[in-house]
Parts: structure tokens; sequence; C-alpha cells
């Protein structure tokens, strides 16, 4: 039997969750439960979603493989497929394949403390992460989360930004752009990483992890050389468009690096090394 | 290793090309339509031409086409059901004619399919293929496979490799694997002793006219340099070069809906597209053709021996001849072994 590297598992939209405007999240189920078994990821890893006869769209998978036997997608209704995914209803089945991708080390963060800096859209692939380490809390020390979006309807996971707010294990700091503020907003005014500035959390013994659009990244990066974080302690994750996901249709590479392969995850200063082209 | 090496007579071919047929073999070999040479399948011997330089699409859709179904899918009542594409029932081909570097070129694809993951779907369709490469006695100003390490008699990715021996037009037949043992094992008598026969006098003569070793070298202090966009300001983005190339494998994924079933299908594409890298978001990391066109020549002379140990262009001149502003990929070389950084 030929083993087909395109074939999705078949997924059943269990809940849809609306999370900001044009965004929703999905959780699926796989609909055959041999396939739930035999399937595994880690936190970082991507797949591509398909509406049949509509196509195929990468995303991560926002949730954190501590939690079993369902996936999470969130998604920004914007494309072709984005649009017929956001059409779907409870109950719908779409396809996944993956997990694809290399992954966040978090083994290697056990006993540091861990910065996350997020913006806009970009919260779903770090969130995978955030509840990972949330998971297995005793693993790490000072868990930090700042996160900004253009206005307060922007920002994602607003239950559990609550969550995170209430619990005394995490700091969290929102943050909206200037004018995207509300009359009841308590969070931050101004873009992230103004922000990271002013928190200026402390280097020492710590990993930040940062996505988000590519300004907030330019601007973000000098901040946290400036706090004294070392290019080997920050990590991202790129996103590139694709198709195959594992390194053969030939559009995601930066330089002689595929995003879908080497990445997506990366250092700073693996990135230093690659040309401009993500 | 010594080669297997044997004599075929001129009319030998054609008795041969009737046993592959009563052996239910689909002999895909190149014919003339509408004024250009292609592969077609073959239904007599006589339609076969012989007399061309190179076709103009190369052989890779054998193994690789342009649109292929990758899945089928319905929706039902119960939901949905998907079914892989099933291969099961293609035919054995033989792909006669073929030119050493498509043959080579086949390498370079099986090294994009099966680097790490390896594409079943890919390697499915070429285990049914046997490769008779024919040499070549000619060449004309654009090929350049001696630059890029082969050669007019190259045996790489053949199954057998027929050279004409001069005008009376017998052949050399080097079985080079155990597919061409199974064809010469259906028609022993066909496949005569060959002693002392040295090919090297019938092959075309192709001059070295750069040194690909010293541009993969160069290429990895190439990105920011200027050449780039001087050599691609006429470049229309068209992405022909792309579709005759041998070894570009480049694809994309779409679906083809027809109510409620359809299927999934992987179709050629170029990264010389303006859209082959565009975000959703609009953002595209090679938003100018200068961008793409380094793509095209870093993948191919620089990522792929990398990454792949492979290059990916066996110098067949195609994407040059093909290309409505005659931009030539062999002068392109030339230009960046010559340009001082």
């Amino acid at each position: 039997m030929m083993d087909n590297l395109y074939m999705p598992y078949l997924m059943r939209i269990e809940r849809i969750t609306y999370e900001a405007p044009g965004v929703k999240t999905f959780m699926l189920k796989f609909v055959n439960e041999a396939d739930q078994d035999k399937f595994s990821y880690k936190a970082g890893q991507f797949g591509e979603y398909s509406v049949y006869g509509v196509g195929e769209s990468t995303f991560c998978i926002a949730s954190p493989p501590t939690r079993k036997g369902y996936i999470e997608c969130t998604f920004r209704q914007t494309g072709k497929v984005t649009n017929a995914l956001s059409g779907c209803e409870e109950g719908n089945i779409i396809g996944f394949r993956g997990p694809y991708g290399n992954v966040f080390p978090i083994d290697e963060w056990k006993g540091k403390n861990l910065l996350f800096i997020a913006g806009g859209i970009a919260l779903p692939p770090m969130r995978c992460v955030i509840w990972n380490a949330l998971d297995l809390r005793d693993n790490f020390k000072d868990v930090t989360i700042i996160y900004g979006a253009r206005t307060v309807k922007d920002l994602v996971y607003k239950d559990e930004l609550k969550d995170w707010e209430l619990r005394k294990d995490v700091k969290l700091v929102t943050t909206v752009d200037p004018g995207g503020e509300s009359p009841d907003w308590r969070g931050e005014i101004g873009f992230v990483p103004t922000i990271v500035e002013k928190i200026a959390p402390s280097s020492k013994d710590t990993i930040a992890i940062v996505c988000g659009p590519p300004v907030m990244i330019k601007f973000t990066f000098p901040v946290l050389a400036k706090l004294g974080f070392t290019d080997e302690s920050i990590y991202t994750t790129l996103e590139n468009r694709m198709k195959c996901g594992f390194g053969k249709c030939g559009r995601c590479n930066v330089g002689k690096v595929f995003v879908c392969k080497d990445g997506p995850v990366f250092t700073l200063a693996q990135l230093k090394e690659l040309p401009d082209e993500y | 290793m010594n080669i297997d090496k044997r004599l075929v007579r001129k009319d030998s071919l054609e008795k041969l090309f009737d046993i592959l047929k009563q052996n239910s073999k689909t002999i895909y070999a190149p014919s003339s339509k509408n004024g250009k040479i292609s592969f077609n399948v073959a239904e007599s011997f006589s339609g076969i031409v012989t007399e061309y330089v190179q076709t103009s699409q190369s052989s890779k859709d054998i193994a690789f086409p342009r649109t292929e179904k990758i899945l089928d899918y319905s929706k039902n009542k119960e939901g949905m059901s998907v079914k892989g594409t099933d291969l099961k029932n293609l035919p054995e081909v033989i792909l006669w004619g073929v030119r050493p570097c498509d043959a080579s070129g086949i390498g370079e694809l099986s090294a994009i399919f099966n680097w790490d993951y390896k594409d079943e779907i890919y390697n499915d369709r070429l285990s049914r293929v046997t490769v008779f490469g024919f040499s070549c006695n000619k060449s004309d100003e654009y090929c350049f496979c001696t630059s890029v390490g082969g050669n007019p008699g190259n045996t790489a990715g053949s199954d057998i490799l027929f050279t004409r021996l001069g005008e009376n037009g017998d052949y050399l037949a080097e079985i080079l694997t155990e597919k061409g043992s199974l064809v010469v094992s259906m028609s022993p008598d066909l496949f005569g002793k060959a002693e002392n026969i040295d090919k090297e006098k019938f092959l075309a003569e192709v001059p070295v006219r750069f040194n690909h070793e010293e541009i993969r070298v160069k290429l990895d202090k190439f990105f920011e340099s200027k050449e780039w966009i001087e050599q691609s300001l006429r470049c229309l983005g068209c992405g022909a070069c792309a579709y005759v190339c041998p070894t570009c494998a480049c694809f994309d994924v779409q679906d083809e809906a027809h109510g409620k079933s359809g299927s999934r299908v992987r179709c050629w594409d170029s990264c010389g597209l303006s859209h082959f890298t565009l975000h959703t978001s609009g953002h595209n990391p090679r938003e100018v053709q200068s961008q793409r066109w380094r793509q095209r020549i870093m993948h191919k002379f620089s990522y792929m021996p990398e990454r792949l140990s492979v290059y990916g262009c066996t110098g067949c001149g195609r994407c040059s001849r093909a290309c409505p502003v005659d931009m030539n990929i062999l002068e392109h070389l030339i230009s960046i072994q010559e340009v001082t950084l």
C-alpha cells in the first residue's frame, strides 16, 4: 500500500470560538480514533488545514501537546481557504495533515524564566507553548506574557487572558496601539516594543519567545538586546507561504533554509545568518 | 564496474519496439506535432523522430505530471469520504529517446522528492518507467551539459543508453540497470556482442563554458549582488523556463470541486511567478522579479548542491530556447562567474 503524504486526517469541528473580528478558533477531533492514537506533536509545529473542494491553508497547532484528544487552530478570515473555514459549522468535517516542522526546545528551558512577547494574530502559535509551559509550571521560574493588538477588540483568547491575569504564577501585560483603547480599558496603551522597554523584564536566566508582525519583531529585537538578551536566548517562529509542508513544493525557503523543515522555530542567532527573504 | 555493452543493428530497433509493445509496454517517444517535437505515446516505430537536438518539453512529466490527482473526496450524508490516488493500474512505460540531460534530470527530481519525506506518488510512477537514453550526436549553441558535470554520452539516469555509431545507423547499447537487463532478456538476440567500440568519437561536441563548482562557491557571497537586477530586467515572470526544465519540481496544491465531490491536485508551479511566495496579508518575501530570478539560480546552483548534493541543472538549455525575451541561462552563468565581487 502506497503511503500518500498528502492524505489528510478527517477532523470533526467540535467547537467554534469567536475570538475577535474575523478570527475564530476551531477545536478539532479526529473522526477515526486510530488516527488519534498514532498522532503526536510538540509545541511549535504546524499543519495543513483543508476545506474539501476549496483547498489547504497553513497554521500552527494552537493547543498544547499536554492536552490530549484534540487539537485547536486559530485563524483570521482573509483568503479563499480561511473564508471557507470561517463558513464551517460545528460538526462539519475538515482535513488536517501534519504535524510538520521543528519545535520549541521546551525541555531545554527547564529552570529558566520565560518571557512571551506576542502581537495580534501571532498569539496562537505562542499559546501552544504558553499552555505547554503552564501545564508543566514547576519546570520554570517566572512566566511573563506581553501581548498587544491594534485595538481591544482585536485581542484574541480574551477568556484565557483573564485566566492568566488572575493567576499568581503568571505576569500578564496587555497593550493596545494608541487609539485602540476602549473607555474601560485597564491595560497598557502603546506599541509592543515600547511596552517591553517600559516593563524592562530581566534577561537573567530568561528565554524570550517573540512572535508578531514583521514590524513588531523588527523593533522588539533591539529592545531585548538592550536588556541584555543574547541572540541565542531569543526564539521566534516564521511563516512563509507553503503548499506541501515537508520540503518539496519549493516556496517557503529563506535562502537555503526551509521554513517548513528547518523551522518554523528559529533563534535570533539563526535568523541573523539568513538572508532577508521572509 | 564493467558496463554490459551490446551492439544493436539498425533494423533491430524496430523489432525491439514491436517486442516491447507485445509485452504490453506503453512506449513514449519523441514525435512531431504542430512543428514541435515532444514525447507522446508511440503507436508505430515509423512515427518516432530521431533527428533532433532536444525535445521542446522535457520528459519529466512521466514521473511528475503537470497536473496530478493526489486524492478524491465526496461529501455524503454520513460525512466525508476521502480516497488517495490509486496508481495500481498505471502502465509499464518505456521512455524512448531521452537525451542524457533529461535522463540525468531524473536523479535531481528523485533527490527533491526523496530527501527527508519520501514522496511515494512520484516513486511509484518512476518505478514503472524504463529509460532508453539516446546519446547526442549533435548539439546547438544553447547546450551546456559539459559545464554542469554531464556530457552528450552521459549514462546517468538511463536504464539503457543507445549511442548511434555513425552513418550506418547501428547502435551501441549500454545496459546500465536491472530494468535495462530485463529489456535485453525479452529479446536477447537483438542485443549482439559489442567489442572495442569507442562511443566518444560519435558524440556531439559540447564545449565547457563555465565551472559549476566555482559558481557554487561564488554564489555563497552573491546574494546581495546587483547582477540579479541587471540580468532580470527583461524577465516577464512567465515561468516558461520552469515548465520546460527537466529538474524544476516546484508545485502547487489545489482543489477542483464538482458539486459534492472533487479532487485535490498537485500541479507544476514556478518560482518565477509573482504570486508564488505571496502571503495572504499581501506581504511578499520575493516581491520583485530580480529576487525571483535570484531564487531560480541560487536554488539550482547553491541550495540544491548544499542540501541535496545534486545540482538543479543538467545543461539542456531548454529555458534559454523557450524564453520569450531571450534570457540565456548560459550567458548569465558565465557573467556570474566573471563578475568581480
